[in-house]
């Protein structure tokens, strides 16, 4: 059996989920025997091979990003949206909070208003425009997790990802409860996987990656008032990654 | 013969997104030669409005993944400074560490995956694997110690937990300090080795000469990554960092969705080899020996030159991380960690990034809520210099072969940036022969 060819593309990100990639260092080396690394000239030019797995880092800004994407849609059997900017918009969904004109001004002044600073209203995520087959949630995404998501995928099986709460991890490791120190935590409503790695570190989790599947914002928000939180501080909290709305929730 | 050709590299990445490279060349002259950057906009200044003082580095962070450790902490430096906080000088040496991490990292990256393919004229990393196996692992040996250290101190690589204004949330046990110690002295003994193979492959560096100007932080005594002034190689005297617009003159240009920057000239460049031009006479005697042995010249205006002296500054950090470890480990006190009241203000902070001199500005409302922002990244102000060598190279080069025009132009754009998406080999030019 001929290697899976594995492309990699970035649409609107920091390229730091990318750079997982190479942060497997010798994994890495491991994991180029069961798959090849299709560089993106090959694999985008239209007399280019098909692509087995595409991982697309990132979120959609403007047209061109849209036009790019439909295509690696076009040539590859399996696409896989790489972190929470591909998953949910990530961080940049923050600007949804404004119009993009507003977004232009703030960044450039009065030249935002020049035709290649033109982006959509709204920033979107990936599978708000193509079929995502699968997801690896993170922000960064963890780097474990994206090799084991690549054997699966090279092996034919289907990858699990957590769909519980961090709260489950961070138990595990016996950390004391940021909520009882008075911090406000996300770990109840957030998919678990990245081995609770804030909390551990004395950081409240902040939703990076995305809801998990039992997530009750509503019963939270019920229990705020025994911690001293305030309902607007929660709201607050919740924007910089997952958003009021359980949209992504179940992805 | 006059030539007459076209190079369009779109996207001159390995994922796409970032650079263009347009040229027109015709009958022997250069009508166009523009670099383009075509890197959607993201808005950061933009969203980062609204956010609260302690939550403004875990945004801010997002930018870069490669340096998402300098600017959480020039972040958390200009927000200590809008809220009058001053931490503890042990605070500020872990902070050093931790950055220190990330340069070594970054430099890392940029030497062992982009510049080592074209020093062994390879076209990218994965053909050496098989070609150069022993310097390949020595490499991902290196950026694997390198990511361990920065796991330690910051919670992971790409974009830190433990760094907050007013302190760090875990600080590493005595133990951890000494295992660390021991990991750097081997990663002292791999910069060496891989430094020799450097060497040995260094004459491939292009010879290529432009004066510019140089802008970097300085601290009198010190090859600083973090305090100090803004030099630049045009004027005598520092500039304060609370005035950095008056440096960076940042405008939209219609070929980039980045901001450009300017001073005294067109144009200006940061990064390793604008702090070497400015510092140099403050390196450790093993890394002023090794830009000897590389054939650096106290001045250097060769831009190509800039990964080498990437590796003149890995030996330096390295020097610079075991005095601080040695620091923690004769001083192994718990360190503090500032309480914090928001109040309004404003506050400005620099840093060297891997790539160069990082600026971020915050005000703040009474509550610590971000009512503005500006941040000025390197690699924006590095743009308006690479366009400038690009326009300067070209004619120098018209009546090379094709293959060494595209080599010598790729190896340009990569000498500047060291992004992930920068790392492979791919051109398209296409020649007219007139
Ligand atoms: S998900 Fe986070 S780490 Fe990944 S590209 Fe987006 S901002 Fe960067
Ligand atoms: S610290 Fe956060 S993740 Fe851990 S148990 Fe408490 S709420 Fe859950
Ligand atoms: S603890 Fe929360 S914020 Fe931190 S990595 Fe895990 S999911 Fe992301």
């Amino acid at each position: 059996m001929s290697k899976p060819q594995v492309a990699i593309f970035d649409l609107a990100g920091c390229e730091g989920c990318q750079l997982q990639i190479v942060n497997l260092e010798d994994s890495l080396l491991q994991l180029l025997s069961l798959v090849d690394v299709v560089e993106w000239r090959e694999a985008i030019s239209n007399h280019g091979p098909e692509i087995d797995i595409a991982l697309v880092e990132g979120c959609l800004e403007r047209e061109e990003d849209v036009a790019r994407l439909l295509h690696i849609r076009e040539k590859s059997k399996i696409l896989v949206a790489l972190g929470s900017c591909a998953i949910s918009g990530g961080v940049h969904q923050m600007r949804n909070a404004l119009s993009s004109l507003e977004a232009r001004q703030i960044t450039y002044g009065n030249n935002g208003f020049l035709k290649h600073l033109d982006v959509h209203e709204k920033v979107q995520s990936l599978d708000q425009i193509v079929k995502v087959d699968y997801s690896i949630p993170g922000c960064p995404i963890h780097r474990q997790e994206l090799s084991y998501v690549l054997r699966c995928l090279a092996l034919g099986r289907i990858p699990f990802i957590p769909t519980y709460p961090v709260c489950v991890e961070c138990r595990i490791q016996e950390n004391l409860c940021l909520w009882q120190q008075g911090q406000l935590c996300l770990g109840p409503l957030t998919r678990a996987g990245c081995h609770a790695t804030c909390p551990s570190h004395g950081t409240p989790c902040i939703g990076c990656r995305g809801y998990s599947s039992d997530a009750n914002p509503q019963g939270l928000r019920q229990s705020l008032n025994r911690y001293h939180k305030t309902p607007e501080e929660f709201e607050h909290h919740l924007n910089l990654f997952l958003g009021s709305s359980l949209e992504h929730a179940h992805a | 013969m006059p030539k007459s050709f076209q190079i369009q590299i779109p996207h001159i990445t390995r994922v796409e997104g970032h650079g263009n490279l347009v040229v027109r060349v015709t009958d022997g002259h250069v009508e166009k030669a523009e670099w383009q950057v075509v890197e959607a906009p993201r808005f950061f200044e933009a969203f980062v409005q609204g956010r609260r003082w302690d939550e403004i580095q875990a945004v801010v962070s997002r930018i870069c993944g490669i340096c998402s450790i300098s600017h959480s902490l020039v972040s958390i430096q200009a927000i200590e400074n809008a809220l009058h906080v001053q931490v503890s000088p042990e605070v500020q040496k872990l902070r050093s560490l931790t950055h220190a991490s990330e340069i070594l990292q970054s430099h890392i990256l940029h030497i062992g995956y982009l510049v080592a393919p074209d020093l062994f004229k390879a076209p990218s990393v994965i053909p050496l694997v098989e070609n150069q196996r022993e310097v390949v692992q020595k490499i991902i040996e290196l950026h694997r110690i390198a990511n361990q250290w920065s796991d330690l101190l910051a919670g992971r690589t790409t974009h830190p937990i433990t760094l907050i204004p007013g302190g760090f949330t875990r600080t590493p046990s005595l133990k951890e300090f000494e295992n660390l110690q021991h990991d750097l002295s081997t990663a002292t003994k791999l910069t060496n080795q891989i430094a020799s193979v450097i060497l040995s492959v260094a004459h491939q560096i292009p010879h290529f000469e432009r004066e510019t100007e140089y802008i970097a932080l300085q601290q009198p005594g010190q090859y600083s990554f973090e305090s100090g002034q803004i030099a630049s190689s045009d004027l005598p005297e520092l500039t304060p960092v609370e005035n950095f617009e008056s440096v960076t003159n940042e405008y939209v240009t219609n070929q980039s969705t980045a901001k450009w920057a300017r001073w005294h000239r067109g144009a200006y460049a940061v990064g390793a080899l604008a702090r070497y031009n400015l510092n140099h006479k403050f390196l450790r005697p093993a890394a002023a020996q090794l830009a000897h042995q590389l054939g650096i010249k106290s001045k250097c205006i060769n831009p190509y030159a800039n990964s080498l002296i990437q590796l003149v500054e890995c030996v330096q950090i390295l020097g610079d991380a075991q005095e601080l470890i040695d620091f923690f480990l004769e001083n192994p006190h718990p360190l503090n960690r500032e309480s914090i009241t928001p109040r309004a203000g404003e506050g400005v902070a620099a840093i060297e990034a891997p790539r160069g001199i990082l600026f971020h500005r915050y005000q703040l409302n009474d509550q610590g809520i971000c009512r503005s922002a500006n941040l000025c990244i390197p690699t924006n102000q590095n743009h308006g210099n690479l366009q400038k060598d690009i326009e300067t190279l070209l004619p120098q080069i018209l009546h090379d072969d094709q293959e060494s025009i595209r080599q010598l132009l790729e190896m340009l754009v990569r000498s500047y940036d060291p992004c992930i998406s920068c790392s492979t080999h791919f051109l398209n030019i296409k020649f007219i022969d007139s």
